[in-house]
């Protein structure tokens, strides 16, 4: 399809020779599996609604090429811009959320959306990866820049988000966030004693949020005591997984999209289990993991602390939310809705990503010193 | 994990905490801390990789292991509604035929306050139940009433017809429906519930506790091929002879247990509206009667049970018997003295009311009460009649009462009776519940058996030579005693109105069961040259019903006994150890 050569130095030759191929086509099978699933998943959700059998595929199909068109476009950029895009979109994303907060709809018990341009999204999807990458840029400019407090912008920066997101009220999207930062900090070299404060703090935040939020505490009595009936929904998934076996029933025979209110969301991969089995399950998880290791690996031989400490941001959220997502589907912990990369149904979550997987292939790009900076 | 940090080279790098104010080497950061950093980075990269890696590997074994190994049972919910619990426990016959049992079914409510356009949300269930009038409809769904039933026990696809229409404020409340399979035929003694399903006649009503605590069915004596036989039988006599009702009844003699017990006019149970106040009237427990000469069978085995006479001792019948302002008739008289068998025989009042003054007040009323017809039967019935009898009892109710009038008792009274007449003489008190093999009978002697071995005899004898030949099935010994008893209602007996009824016992030389037949109001007809009487209307139903139910019940087929050649011998012998006779020498009517 692509025939470029070696020596094309237009914008696209030399994107295609510098990047990161295989992560690009895991990316890519990510996403045509997760339209399967969606086909698979979404009609029964779409009936028992009263929708249109095709509601949530059509709706997704159409934000596929808008979610290719920003990967590759912004996997295009230098590092340099994507700084500049992500510090542009988090600025605006900051102020969206403000904004969320005074005029934005409340759906099941949140505030997290507002209607831009006939489109529904979710400013908060686009902190993520827009934060993650600021954070990185500040934590560098600390550690290089000249005298500059780039540590305690980040934590300012970060404390911002955090209060954001707390008002929506968004628990699990804090926590990711906080890893997010905790990590690059941790990467930057935060000293053993502050990462030690640092995890004492997290852990006592996370009980904090037990005793906050009634709804978090509910989900947590719930998966500590199965006993009270381990929650609807987990134990219809498990039975899915058990149903599908290793080769899965077929597509279209699975039964526990009919009853699952979230199978085309936070459930789909319940449905992968039904309908496509283990093999199925197993190749997506291998994907995510590929992804993400692929990235750190990649890292490992990066000489720009900038570079490294924000893409390993977004890979941690990346790999983070797909981890939550499976965790939750599998009751190895408490439900927490999240959705699952690429995969589950929703269009902000796809745009976003889009966005945070088109910076990190932008930040993996092959570079020779300076070159291909700006 | 976090040992892992603790490393020296890692550790000495940490220049920069939290803040900005921890003191730089100098102006210009050198190159060694860039790469410094950039080292640190990367080993620290290293181990949130590993973190990931170990993250990801504890999410594909899950996998597998939910997958393959691990069952999760379903909910549990699941289970209790596949197992079906009813309120009310089945009624099931001798043999374990259902004659009762719950369906469960759903009724069709309203609540109307939350109706919002009860005129179109009438005429919408119109469509599905044409039944309901759309106009009443609309009145109750625009009632300011909180809870209204609109229709009671609807079937499945009723339910999903209306739960089609959507109409909110309707609603399905989960409920069971009595059903009786054997319908009209068990009608009295299993009873039947009300619209909330509650017991309100028979067996359902008696045992409405017992019914909703067991889960086992509740076993009757019944016997719903008797009980069915039972009730063909008296239906065609009472057609036969235009009669207005009757009721008929069949008793294990040995154990009290009733096998059969029919009361026309009856009701459907499945049908709440036919069971009129009339219908439900359960002649066979409820209803007193004046018996009647089936009545005798009770004079003459006290007589003989006492000694006050004995089977030979002869009684002037050749003229009326006076009494205060009463007279005393035999229907066809005789013109000498009778013997006792003869009295039996040939039912006269005259000879009857002769032996119970022999017998004096005081015995009659011992004799009677032991045979418990002083007092209501113990029959495990709601619908149960207090005998009626004289309280100031004088030498005229002595008299009357010897032939069967003067004195009320319901069939079941005479069934139970005559039950320990032929047995042996034991009371069985009788139940409509089956006894277990094996269980104690409960029994009183209330006669001696030679008292009862004469009885056979004399019921024999009024089958093969006396009123009651109709009834008689060839094979199977059936003895008896027929009874007319002229109703008595405003303004004195009535002589067109009877009550013929006849009572059998069957095979005579050991009695399995005691049948009683009684006809109200028959008419005569032409095949009975217009008697109404119990040998013309009620033997010969007891005669069919005998010959259709005795080889159902595994009663074998035997020879005849000749109770005269029994008698006459008894007689000689008794005349020659005695030498004199009560009365007048020779043996009238037996020769």
């Amino acid at each position: 399809m692509i025939n470029l050569g070696r020596t094309d130095t237009s914008v696209i030759g030399r994107w295609w020779w510098t990047v990161d191929r295989w992560t690009m086509a895991a990316v890519a099978v990510i996403i045509a599996i997760g339209m399967i699933l969606i086909l698979a998943a979404s009609p029964a959700v779409a009936q028992r609604i009263g929708a249109d059998h095709f509601h949530f595929v059509r709706r997704q199909f159409m934000f596929v090429p808008p979610t290719v068109l920003v990967i590759f476009s912004v996997s295009l950029l230098p590092p340099l811009w994507v700084r500049r895009l992500a510090s542009l979109g988090f600025v605006c994303s900051m102020v969206l959320m403000a904004v969320v907060l005074v005029t934005g709809q409340e759906i099941k018990g949140a505030t997290r959306w507002i209607d831009i341009a006939g489109m529904t999204i979710q400013p908060s999807e686009f902190a993520k990866p827009c934060f993650a990458v600021v954070a990185g840029w500040m934590f560098a400019e600390q550690r290089e820049g000249d005298r500059f407090p780039g540590n305690a912008v980040s934590f300012g920066l970060y404390l911002m988000v955090a209060v954001l997101l707390l008002l929506q009220p968004d628990v699990g999207m804090t926590i990711v966030v906080s890893a997010v930062w905790f990590v690059e900090f941790f990467l930057a070299g935060l000293p053993i004693l502050w990462v030690l404060v640092f995890a004492m703090v997290g852990l006592s935040g996370l009980v904090g949020a037990y005793f906050t939020f009634s709804h978090v505490q509910a989900r947590v009595d719930r998966f500590l005591d199965p006993s009270d009936g381990a929650g609807y929904q987990v134990t219809t998934a498990l039975q899915a997984f058990h149903y599908g076996g290793l080769f899965g029933r077929g597509p279209g025979e699975g039964r526990v999209k009919e009853v699952l209110p979230d199978a085309h969301t936070d459930f789909i991969m319940a449905v992968a289990g039904e309908e496509f089995g283990l093999i199925l399950c197993l190749v997506v998880v291998g994907l995510f993991a590929f992804v993400v290791l692929r990235g750190f690996a990649r890292m490992l031989n990066e000489d720009n602390l900038f570079v490294l400490l924000a893409t390993s941001g977004l890979l941690v959220q990346f790999g983070l939310q797909a981890l939550v997502n499976l965790a939750s589907t599998l009751h190895l912990m408490p439900t927490k809705g999240m959705t699952l990369p690429f995969i589950s149904y929703g269009g902000s979550s796809m745009l976003a990503l889009a966005l945070g997987m088109g910076m990190v292939l932008a930040l993996t790009r092959k570079r020779y010193g300076a070159e291909g900076w700006h | 994990m976090i040992r892992r940090f603790l490393k020296p080279r890692v550790v000495q790098d940490s220049g920069a905490a939290l803040g900005a104010d921890t003191p730089d080497n100098g102006h210009v950061r050198l190159e060694d801390d860039h790469t410094r950093a950039l080292e640190v980075g990367r080993a620290r990269l290293i181990v949130t990789s590993a973190m990931f890696s170990l993250a990801f590997a504890v999410i594909a074994g899950r996998m597998v292991d939910v997958s393959l190994f691990k069952h999760v049972a379903p909910r549990p919910q699941a289970r209790h509604q596949t197992e079906l619990t009813f309120e009310r426990a089945d009624i099931v016959d001798r043999n374990g035929v259902l004659l009762a049992t719950s369906l469960p079914t759903q009724s069709l409510y309203a609540r109307p306050h939350e109706i919002r356009d009860p005129a179109d949300a009438a005429r919408r269930v119109a469509q599905v139940l044409p039944e309901l009038n759309p106009t009443e409809l609309k009145a109750k769904l625009a009632s300011d009433r909180s809870f209204i039933y609109l229709r009671r026990n609807l079937t499945p696809e009723q339910v999903y017809d209306i739960n089609a229409l959507g109409i909110p404020g309707l609603y399905f409340e989960q409920g069971e429906k009595r059903i009786y399979p054997q319908g009209d035929v068990t009608a009295h003694v299993v009873g039947l519930t009300d619209l909330d399903d509650k017991g309100i006649a028979g067996a359902e009503k008696s045992f409405e506790n017992e019914l909703r605590n067991r889960h086992d069915p509740l076993q009757l004596s019944i016997d719903v091929r008797v009980q069915t036989i039972l009730h063909t039988e008296l239906e065609q006599t009472i057609a036969d002879f235009h009669a207005i009702g009757g009721t008929a009844l069949v008793m294990d003699v040995r154990t009290g247990e009733l096998m059969g017990m029919v009361s026309l006019p009856d009701f459907n149970p499945n049908n709440l509206s036919t069971a009129t106040p009339v219908a439900m009237f359960n002649r066979a427990t409820l209803g007193v009667y004046e018996m009647g000469s089936t009545f005798k069978l009770f004079n003459t085995a006290a007589a003989l049970d006492y000694g006050t006479a004995t089977i030979n001792t002869l009684y002037d019948v050749s003229h009326p018997l006076k009494i205060a302002r009463f007279t005393i008739h035999d229907y066809e008289p005789e013109h000498h003295p009778i013997s006792v068998a003869d009295i039996l025989r040939v039912s006269s009042n005259i000879g009857s009311a002769r032996m119970a003054i022999d017998m004096g007040v005081d015995r009659q009323k011992a004799f009677l009460g032991r045979f418990g017809m002083m007092k209501p039967t113990t029959v495990e019935l709601p619908e149960l009649g207090w005998p009626l009898y004289p309280k100031d009892w004088r030498e005229v109710n002595l008299m009357t009462i010897a032939f069967g009038h003067g004195m009320a008792v319901t069939p079941l009274h005479v069934v139970t009776g005559v039950s320990a007449l032929v047995n042996g003489g034991t009371f069985h008190p009788a139940t409509i519940l089956k006894r277990n093999p094996g269980d104690p009978i409960p029994g009183e002697q209330v006669i001696k058996p030679e008292t009862s071995e004469l009885m056979r005899q004399l019921m024999r004898l009024v089958v093969t030579d006396g009123t009651g030949g109709k009834a008689d099935v060839p094979g199977y010994l059936v003895g008896g005693k027929t009874g007319t008893a002229e109703k008595n209602g405003a303004g004195g007996y009535h002589h067109k109105q009877l009550l013929s009824s006849f009572i059998a016992a069957f095979p005579i030389t050991d009695p399995r069961y005691v049948v009683l037949v009684m006809v109200d109001q028959p008419q005569g007809n032409k095949e009975s040259f217009g008697f109404a009487t119990g040998g013309w209307t009620a033997a010969p139903c007891a005669g069919r019903i005998i010959s259709r139910m005795a080889p159902l019940l595994d009663i074998e087929p035997r020879g005849s006994m000749e109770p005269l050649k029994v008698l006459k011998a008894r007689a000689a012998r008794e005349a020659k150890a005695n030498g004199t006779l009560n009365g007048e020498e020779t043996l009238n009517g037996v020769e």
